[in-house]
Order: C-alpha cells, then sequence, then structure tokens
C-alpha cells in the first residue's frame, strides 16, 4: 500500500518535472523563432503563402460559423429582449457579444482545429519523411523557412479572421431579427452605433485575436518540430495541438477580458 | 593540408551511456566511392550525421576539407554544408513542390542566379539522372527508384565536394537499382566528388565501389578493396558479404533457456 503511494507521488513528480522541462523547451523554440524571423520578413512571399493556406483557406469555416452564431444570438436576444419591450436593443446585444467575446473566441478556437492542427501535422510530417532534416543538411534553416513564415503568418491571419466572424455574425444578427422578424432597421443599428465604442471595444477584440493568435500558431507549430517522427507520434501532436490551443485560449480570455473590461459600468 | 577531404579520428559516440561508435578511423579522398557497411544498429547512419555536423562526438573528430566540423559555429557549419549532398533513405524530396522546384530548392536559397539560368542548370542536372521529362511531375506522382534519382539530381545541383547516401537502395526494383548504382559512380566521376554510401546491399554495391569499411558494434571490424573483403576469412566480413544466417553475428536474439520459456523444465524433472 505505501509502496503504491510513493510510486504514485514519484509520478506525478516525473510528469509535473517533465512538463516543466517541456514548457522550457517551447520557450526556447519560440525564443528561436522569433530570432530567426528575419527571412520571413525579407522573403514576405513565404509569409503570403502560408496566408493562403492558414487564413485563406480558413474562410468558409469562420464565415459560415460566424453567420450562424450571429443568427443565434439575434433570435435569442430578441426572445429574451422583446419581454421587457427591448428589442430594439438586440443590434447592440448581438453586436457588443461578437466584438468583445465570440468573435475572437471563437474564430480562434475554429483557427485552432482548422489551421492549428493542418499546421501540426504539416510539420510533423516534414519531420517524420526527413524533409526537415534534408533542408539543414541543404544548409537551410528550417526554424527560418519553415517554421517562422507559419507563425507569422497565423499571427496576422487570426485578428483578420476574428473581424470577418464578427462582421459576419452582425449579419447574421440584422438577418434573423430586422428582415425576418420584423425589428426596427434604424433602431437596430443606431442602437448598436451608440453603444459599440471602437476603441473600448473593437480595438480590444483585435488586441484578444492577436493574442490568440501568437498562443495558437506557437503551440502549433512547437507541436509539430517537437513531433516524435512517426504516424502515432504526429497524430498525437495533432490532437494535443487543438487541445492545448483551447484551453489556452479560453484562460487567455478571461485574463485579458479582466484586464481590458474592468469597471464597466 | 592531406590528399584527404574526409579524415576521421579516434572518432567515438554514445547516446547517453550507450556506445554507439568507438575509436572509427577513416579517410577519403576526391574521386572514390566509399561504402560503409554493416548491420542495422552498427552506427552506419550516426557516422554520416557526426559528418554532416548534425551532432558531435563524445571524442575525436571529423575533418572535412581541413576543418574539424563539430568545432564549426552554425555558420560556418551551413557554409560547409552547401559543399556536402545528402542523398536519404527514401529521398525526403518536398512533397509540396514540383520536381523542378525541389532540384531548384538550393540553388534558389544559396544563389542569386536568375530564373533563366537557374531552369538551365536543373535541367541538366534532371538529364544526369535521366528524368529531365518528369521536371513538372509532383513528388507524390514519381515512384520510389524515380523520387531516389530527383533526390540525388537535387543533392548536386551545387556541385558538392562530396555525397553522403543514407541506404539508397533500399526497397528499390533490379533495374531502378541498377540505375541508382552505375549513377551514384558517373556522378563520383564526373564530378570528382566523394561518394558515401552507408548500405547493406552487398552484392549490388561491391561493383561500384573503390574502399569498403565494415562496422560492427560500433568499430571498424573489417575493411578494404571490394577484392580484399570477398576474399576475406574473417568470420564477421565472410558472414555478411555471404549472407550466412549465424555467425558472430547470431540469428537468435539473445534469451532465457528455450526449455525453460516453453516451461518444460519442470516437466522433463
Amino acid at each position: 500500500m505505501l509502496n503504491r503511494v510513493v510510486a504514485s507521488i514519484q509520478a506525478i513528480g516525473h510528469r509535473t518535472i517533465d512538463n516543466i522541462w517541456r514548457l522550457g523547451v517551447a520557450s526556447r523554440f519560440f525564443a528561436w523563432v522569433l530570432l530567426k524571423s528575419t527571412t520571413s520578413f525579407l522573403r514576405f512571399g513565404l509569409v503570403i503563402r502560408e496566408i493562403y493556406f492558414v487564413g485563406v483557406l480558413s474562410l468558409i469555416i469562420i464565415l459560415v460559423s460566424g453567420l450562424f452564431v450571429g443568427m443565434v444570438l439575434g433570435l435569442q436576444g430578441y426572445e429574451t429582449l422583446q419581454k421587457y419591450g427591448s428589442e430594439s436593443a438586440v443590434g447592440t446585444l448581438v453586436a457588443l457579444s461578437l466584438v468583445r467575446e465570440l468573435g475572437p473566441v471563437m474564430a480562434a478556437l475554429l483557427f485552432a482545429s482548422r489551421a492549428g492542427s493542418a499546421i501540426t501535422a504539416e510539420i510533423g510530417l516534414m519531420k517524420a519523411t526527413d524533409q526537415l532534416a534534408a533542408m539543414g543538411m541543404m544548409a537551410v534553416d528550417p526554424i527560418a523557412r519553415v517554421v517562422a513564415p507559419r507563425f507569422w503568418a497565423g499571427v496576422i491571419s487570426m485578428p483578420l479572421l476574428a473581424a470577418m466572424f464578427s462582421v459576419m455574425g452582425v449579419f447574421g444578427g440584422y438577418l434573423v431579427t430586422v428582415v425576418f422578424i420584423g425589428v426596427d432597421n434604424g433602431s437596430f443599428w443606431s442602437q448598436m452605433q451608440n453603444a459599440v465604442d471602437f476603441r473600448y471595444d473593437i480595438v480590444n477584440g483585435v488586441i484578444k485575436s492577436c493574442f490568440f493568435g501568437v498562443a495558437v500558431t506557437a503551440i502549433a507549430v512547437f507541436e509539430g518540430f517537437d513531433a516524435p517522427p512517426t504516424a502515432e507520434g504526429v497524430s498525437g501532436a495533432t490532437t494535443r495541438t487543438v487541445v492545448t490551443s483551447s484551453l489556452v485560449i479560453l484562460g487567455l480570455d478571461f485574463v485579458l477580458t479582466s484586464f481590458m473590461f474592468r469597471g464597466v459600468s | 593540408m592531406t590528399d584527404n577531404l574526409i579524415e576521421i579520428k579516434n572518432l567515438a559516440f554514445s547516446y547517453g551511456t550507450r556506445p554507439i561508435l568507438n575509436n572509427v578511423n577513416m579517410a577519403m579522398s576526391r574521386g572514390k566511392v566509399i561504402a560503409v557497411m554493416g548491420g542495422s544498429g552498427s552506427g552506419k547512419t550516426t557516422l554520416l550525421r557526426l559528418i554532416g555536423g548534425e551532432i558531435k562526438p563524445s571524442a575525436g573528430y571529423v575533418k572535412v576539407a581541413d576543418q574539424i566540423v563539430h568545432q564549426l559555429s552554425r555558420g560556418d557549419l551551413f557554409k560547409l554544408r552547401r559543399k556536402m549532398g545528402m542523398l536519404f533513405q527514401f529521398g525526403a524530396l518536398f512533397t509540396d513542390i514540383s520536381v523542378f522546384d525541389n532540384v531548384a530548392f538550393q540553388i534558389r536559397e544559396h544563389t542569386n542566379l536568375p530564373e533563366s539560368m537557374i531552369r538551365d542548370l536543373v535541367l541538366m542536372k534532371l538529364q544526369a539522372v535521366g528524368l529531365r521529362g518528369a521536371y513538372n511531375l509532383m513528388p507524390a506522382e514519381l515512384s520510389g527508384g524515380m523520387a531516389r534519382r530527383v533526390a540525388l539530381a537535387r543533392s548536386i545541383a551545387l556541385d558538392p565536394m562530396f555525397i553522403m547516401y543514407d541506404e539508397p537502395f533500399t526497397g528499390l526494383d533490379p533495374i531502378s537499382l541498377s540505375v541508382i548504382c552505375n549513377l551514384i559512380r558517373r556522378l563520383t566521376d564526373a564530378l570528382g566528388m566523394i561518394s558515401i554510401v552507408v548500405t547493406h546491399d552487398v552484392q549490388v554495391s561491391l561493383k561500384i565501389v573503390d574502399y569498403v569499411y565494415f562496422l560492427a558494434d560500433g568499430v571498424i571490424a573489417a575493411q578494404g578493396t571490394p577484392q580484399e573483403v570477398k576474399n576475406s576469412v574473417a568470420p564477421f566480413v565472410h558472414q555478411f558479404v555471404h549472407g550466412e544466417e549465424d555467425g558472430p553475428v547470431p540469428f537468435h536474439y539473445s534469451a532465457q533457456s528455450y526449455q525453460k520459456d516453453l516451461e518444460l523444465e519442470n516437466s522433463v524433472a
């Protein structure tokens, strides 16, 4: 019995040390990616190409999800607000929910699933098939050539995707409440314009999505680069990217929100 | 300065406490095809990684063009690597770009040549491996033998001083095998470089190589010209060259007594 307890404590200790060690390796890797980013900016075509893969190809899922989230928000908001005769404030509800929270968070979660997993799988498979080693042997640094452009493409794409998510969400809310239900068009837009502050709401939402972009792509490129070069290793790394990114997005969102929206009246 | 472009002296390497290579000495000069043979896990690929500077030795050194590889800074190592070529076991072609772009990759990365000149250079390299007509194919459209020929064209793109081949004959049909084999010899002679071929395909490689090193348990068990190797009476070399099932390399992996494993000992008693 005592042995079993000791073994459990030892296992927890080993796992903790391993995770701290891995966090250290990830931090060093991240610093290395930043140091090796010069190539990405000198040859911006490399980043543009990756923006197409991680950003443009994520547009469909982002736009469609944004539209439906906005439609549901409009429907639910109208349902509650009309009880108090405030259905014209539904535009405010939809817009604030989207630009402050749902836009950045939902877009980041979708981005982690669609683009983060793809980045990890691609880099992991390049490692498993010796493509990264071959690049190194050709005197081309794989971190500068493969990792950094993907990282910056993710960082640039994320706020743009979040903005498009919010725009589509607002359109979805408009479609349901104004076009289908018949809420007054003028009230919908004017109340929204009055309530949504550019600096306080929109810019803060964009800042959030920038943080999410850095977190998701940093996790994705690290997991890919660190993946054991086997089929099982790559699949495990891909899963870890989605799970870790999602948890980090939600945790980071709480921290950022508590800093950004303190003292909201 | 010696005549040997590559000199390996008292080289040792271990993963943690597990020794992989011990006191390995080799010398290689231009225009030669050198084979490094040995069973799986004998340290052949580790040797290539040490020559390429991917890992550092625990003792001894690898000297390439009078530079000790593991003492070079990252920048100098990358400069040296521009003069090396490496052919990986399955080619390691970049799967998202065409055959043409694979061969052009290194030229574009390291030179400022105009695209028209790059095109000519790439087509010349592809012509040398007989695949000029496949320049616009994607790696997924190539057979295993073709992929390795493209990888060979890619590795000679910048006319290296030497090329390392990691198991270049694995999984090839007889025609592709013969093509790769002859290409290695022909390119070595034409470019005046060194080819270091890590392989266990004895009969094929002995036809084209100038010198053979046999690695066993991390040390050089034997070495010599192909003729010397064929005539060798050393038990390990004899077993390896003739593919004998049992010998210094045992057929059975070490295990406890067979009777004990089948639980027959007690019943006999």
